[in-house]
C-alpha cells in the first residue's frame, strides 16, 4: 500500500511540475502578477509536498524492512542499524534520485516564494525550474522508480554496501545534492533573464545569492566526501581525481567562478554574457556529473547503479537542458548589455583572471575525465588518465589563481591600482612567513610543486589577514561587513587547503608491513607496536580489532578494525587516526597471514599525514565564509523595515 | 611555527628500512606505484589498492627498483605486459596531443575573451 501511494505521489509531483512549467510561463507572459503566476507557485507547493511525503514513505519502508520493494531489498537488511536504514534511503540510485527531485522541487518553491523581485522574471524562473523538475520527475517515474515491487518477496535484503555504512553517509549526499541541484536555480534565473531580456547587471544580482548558497553547500558536500574517503576507504588519501570526484569538482569550479564574476557584473556591468553563460553551464555540468556516475560509461570506485538505459535518459535530460539554455543564450545574449571595459590591474581584471583560471581548470578536468572514453570510441589506444595528469595539468592553474587571490580586494574597480594595492596589502611583510615556509618545506625534502603550493597557501593566508585588517575597521552599510568577513574567511580557507595539500604531498612514504603481535614499525619518529588482536563484533558485522601502542604508550593506543559484513559478503577496513598539530598518524589493518615459522602476522598500513588538519580547517573556513557572505548579502538586500525607513531613507537603496 | 613543526616531524623520521628496501629506494618505488594503475580495480593506483594483483605488481616494482632499474625501465616493463592503460600519467604522443594541450588551449581561448572585454574602454567618465 505504501509503495502504491509512493508511486502515485511521484506521478503527482511530475504532473504538478508540468503544470508549474506551463502556468508560470503564461503568468510571466502576462507580467508575472496574476492568477497564472500564483497558480504556478501553488503547483510548486504541490510538487514539494508530494515529493516530500514520497521521501518519508520511502524512509518508512526502509525502517519497516519492506523487502517487497525492490529498492529496499537491494539496499537494506533487517539487522542494519537504525540510522543506516534511514541513510540507505538515499544510498542507491533510485532513492538518491528521489532526493535529487525533492531538492529540485524545494528550490522551485524557494524561487516562487523569494526569487527575483521582478514579478515577470520570477515567474519565468519558476517556469524554467518547472521544466527541470519535469525532466527529473519523469526520469524518476519512468526509469528509476524507488517504489517498484519485487516478486517473489525476499526474506532478507541484500544489505547496503558496507563502505557506505558510516555516519557521514547520513549527511554527505544530501549536502552534495543541495549543492548540485541548487545550481539549477542559477540556471533557471539565467534562462528566465534571457527570455525576459533582463539587463545583465540586474540578472547577476538576482542569481548571485542562489549561486552562492548552492556553491557553499556543494563545498561542504565535497569536503565531507573527501573526509569520508580519507578515513573510511582506508587508502589514506582524500582526493584521487576519480571520475566521480571530478564530476562534482567541475560544477564546483564553475560555481566558484560564477560567484566572483557575478560580483563584477552586478557592481560594474562587466562580463554580463560570461556570467549568464556560467550560470547555465554550471548546472549542465551537474547533470553531466550525474550521467557519468550513473550510466556506467566510466568506471569508478564510486560508481553506482550502472545502467546504460538510464544513461540514455540522463543524456536526454542533459540535451534538453543544454539546448534550451544555450539556444536562448545564442538568441538573446545581446540584450544583456556590455561592460565599460577596465584596466589590466583593476578588480575586474583580477576577477576575470580568476574566472579564466577556474574555468580552464574545469575544462582540463572535463577533458581528462572524458578523454580515455572518447579516445577509445574513436578507435585510438586504451589509456588511463589519473592523478598524475591532473596534478600536472590542473593544479598549477589553481595555484596561479590562489597566488593572485589576495591582491583582488585591494584593487579599485575599473582603474589600475597595482602599486597602491601592493603597498596597502603590505606584500613585502607577507614575504617573511612565505619564505619561512619555503625553507621548512625544502628542509623536509618536498617536491618543487609542494614547495610552491605551501608558499602560495601561506601567501593566501597572510593576504586574508591583511584584507581583514584593512577593511574590517571601515564603516559600511548594513550587511557589508559580514560580506567582508565572509570573503576573508573563504580566501583564508583556500590558503589552508593549499598549505595542507602541499604538506600532505610531502609526507614520508607510507609503510605496508606484516606485523605479528609484539613487532614494531616506525614512521615519522614514532614507534608503533602491535600489542594484539581481539574480536569486536558489531550489530551486522564481525570484526578483528588490533591494539596498537604508540611510543610504548606515551603516544596513546590506536584501534583499527577489519570488519566482515556477512550479508554483503564484503570486508572493510576501519582506520584508526591519531591527530596532533603536526599531523595525523594513520593505521589500518588488513588480512592475517600465517608465516612459515607459525606466527600470524597482520597486514598493516601505517602512514603519517602532516598538517592534515589544515585541509579540514580550510574546508570549514570556506563553508563558513560562504554562509556569512550569503547572510550579509541577504541582510544588505532585505527590504528595510518601516521604522528604519522613517529615520534614514537614503540607506534603503 | 606550523611549518617548523612540519619540518621537524618530517626530518625526525628514522632511517629504518622497509620491506627490504632502503628508504630512498622505497620512496622511489612508492612514487612509481602511485602512477601505476591496478588493472583489475577501477581507477586505483597499485599503491592504494588491496587487490591481489596490486600486491603482485607492487612486489614486481620493488624487485625492479632493488635491481637498480630506472623509472622508465620499470614503466616500460609494465607497459609491455599490460598496455598503456597501466600508466596513470598518459604518455605524450599523437594520441594524447589534445589532452596535454588542453590547459594551453583553454587559457588561450579564455585569455582572448578576457582581453577583448578589457579593451572596450574608450569613454572615460
Amino acid at each position: 500500500m505504501i509503495a502504491e501511494l509512493g508511486r502515485y505521489l511521484i506521478a503527482l509531483a511530475l504532473l504538478a511540475s508540468l503544470v508549474q512549467m506551463f502556468v508560470a510561463w503564461r503568468g510571466a507572459d502576462l507580467g508575472g502578477r496574476n492568477a497564472y503566476a500564483r497558480a504556478g507557485k501553488a503547483a510548486s507547493e504541490i510538487a514539494v509536498l508530494a515529493a516530500g511525503v514520497a521521501m518519508v514513505l520511502l524512509i518508512a519502508s526502509f525502517l519497516r524492512s519492506d523487502f517487497s520493494i525492490a529498492y529496499v531489498a537491494a539496499n537494506s537488511s533487517i539487522e542494519k542499524p537504525f540510522a543506516y536504514k534511514i541513510a540507505a534511503s538515499w544510498g542507491g540510485h533510485e532513492g538518491s534520485m528521489l532526493l535529487w527531485c525533492l531538492i529540485l522541487a524545494l528550490f522551485g518553491y524557494g524561487l516562487a516564494r523569494s526569487g527575483p523581485r521582478d514579478d515577470g522574471l520570477r515567474s519565468r524562473a519558476v517556469s524554467f525550474q518547472g521544466l527541470l523538475q519535469t525532466l527529473f520527475f519523469g526520469f524518476l517515474a519512468f526509469a528509476s522508480n524507488p517504489f517498484e515491487r519485487v516478486s517473489p518477496v525476499p526474506l532478507q535484503g541484500a544489505e547496503l554496501n558496507p563502505i557506505l555504512q558510516d555516519p557521514l553517509l547520513v549527511i554527505h549526499p544530501p549536502m552534495l545534492y543541495v549543492g548540485y541541484v541548487g545550481l539549477s536555480t542559477a540556471f533557471a534565473i539565467a534562462a528566465a533573464g534571457l527570455m525576459q531580456k533582463t539587463p545583465g547587471r540586474i540578472l547577476a544580482a538576482a542569481l548571485r545569492p542562489w549561486a552562492l548558497g548552492a556553491w557553499t553547500a556543494l563545498t561542504a558536500g565535497i569536503a565531507l566526501g573527501a573526509f569520508w574517503a580519507y578515513y573510511e576507504l582506508g587508502w589514506g588519501g582524500w582526493w584521487f581525481w576519480d571520475p566521480v570526484e571530478n564530476a562534482s569538482f567541475m560544477p564546483w569550479l564553475l560555481g566558484a567562478a560564477l560567484i566572483h564574476s557575478s560580483i563584477a557584473t552586478e557592481k560594474r556591468g562587466a562580463f554580463p554574457g560570461w556570467t549568464v553563460f556560467l550560470a547555465l553551464l554550471a548546472y549542465i555540468l551537474s547533470i553531466l556529473g550525474a550521467f557519468l556516475v550513473r550510466s556506467g560509461v566510466i568506471t569508478s570506485v564510486h560508481a553506482f547503479a550502472l545502467d546504460p538505459e538510464r544513461g540514455v535518459w540522463i543524456l536526454g535530460m542533459l540535451g534538453v537542458s543544454a539546448v534550451a539554455g544555450f539556444l536562448l543564450f545564442a538568441l538573446r545574449a545581446g540584450s544583456l548589455g556590455e561592460g565599460d571595459g577596465f584596466e589590466p590591474t583593476s578588480k575586474e581584471a583580477l576577477i576575470g583572471a580568476n574566472n579564466l583560471l577556474l574555468a580552464a581548470t574545469s575544462g582540463v578536468v572535463l577533458i581528462g575525465t572524458l578523454y580515455p572514453m572518447l579516445l577509445e570510441m574513436m578507435g585510438g589506444a586504451t589509456i588511463s588518465v589519473g592523478a598524475p595528469y591532473f596534478n600536472a595539468a590542473a593544479t598549477p592553474l589553481l595555484l596561479i589563481a590562489a597566488l593572485l587571490m589576495p591582491l583582488a580586494p585591494f584593487l579599485p574597480w575599473a582603474n589600475g591600482g597595482l602599486k597602491n594595492g601592493v603597498s596597502q596589502m603590505r606584500a613585502a611583510l607577507m614575504l617573511i612567513p612565505v619564505a619561512a615556509v619555503v625553507i621548512a618545506f625544502l628542509f623536509a625534502g618536498a617536491t618543487p610543486l609542494a614547495v610552491i603550493g605551501g608558499a602560495i597557501g601561506v601567501w593566501a593566508l597572510c593576504g586574508a589577514v591583511m584584507d581583514l585588517g584593512q577593511f574590517l575597521p571601515v564603516a559600511m552599510a548594513r550587511g557589508q561587513k559580514l560580506m567582508v568577513i565572509g570573503r576573508v574567511m573563504a580566501h583564508a580557507g583556500v590558503g589552508f587547503i593549499a598549505l595542507g595539500a602541499a604538506a600532505d604531498a610531502s609526507r614520508p612514504p607510507d609503510q605496508n608491513v606484516a606485523l605479528a603481535p609484539g613487532e614494531t614499525v616506525s614512521i615519522a619518529g614514532r614507534e608503533l607496536r602491535l600489542d594484539g588482536v581481539s574480536r569486536a563484533d558489531g550489530p551486522n558485522y564481525m570484526a578483528d580489532r588490533a591494539r596498537i601502542v604508540v611510543d610504548e604508550g606515551e603516544g596513546g593506543v590506536m584501534s583499527p578494525e577489519r570488519r566482515f559484513y556477512a550479508v554483503a559478503n564484503q570486508t572493510t577496513r576501519e582506520v584508526a587516526l591519531k591527530s596532533s598539530i603536526a599531523g595525523d598518524l594513520y593505521v589500518s589493518v588488513g588480512e592475517a597471514r600465517l608465516r612459515s615459522d607459525g606466527t600470524t602476522a597482520f597486514e598493516t598500513r601505517v602512514a603519517f599525514h602532516p598538517l592534515v588538519w589544515s585541509l579540514s580547517l580550510g574546508a570549514v573556513f570556506i563553508v563558513l565564509g560562504g554562509a556569512l557572505a550569503l547572510t550579509g548579502r541577504l541582510r544588505a538586500h532585505a527590504p528595510v523595515v518601516q521604522r528604519d525607513r522613517a529615520t534614514k531613507p537614503a540607506e534603503a537603496v | 611555527m606550523k611549518a617548523l613543526i612540519l619540518a621537524l616531524a618530517l626530518a625526525a623520521q628514522s632511517a629504518s628500512s622497509i620491506g627490504g628496501l632502503p628508504e630512498e629506494e622505497e620512496a622511489r618505488a612508492q612514487a612509481l606505484m602511485r602512477e601505476v594503475r591496478c588493472m583489475v580495480c577501477s581507477g586505483e593506483s597499485i599503491l592504494d589498492s588491496n587487490a591481489a594483483q596490486a600486491q603482485d605488481m607492487r612486489r614486481f616494482v620493488r624487485e625492479q627498483v632493488a635491481q637498480g632499474a630506472d623509472d622508465d625501465a620499470v614503466r616500460e616493463a609494465l607497459v609491455q605486459r599490460f598496455g598503456y592503460a597501466v600508466l596513470m600519467r598518459p604518455p605524450m604522443d599523437s594520441n594524447t596531443l589534445l589532452l596535454w594541450a588542453a590547459p594551453i588551449v583553454f587559457l588561450a581561448l579564455g585569455g582572448g575573451l578576457l582581453i577583448t572585454s578589457m579593451r572596450k574602454r574608450p569613454k572615460k567618465a
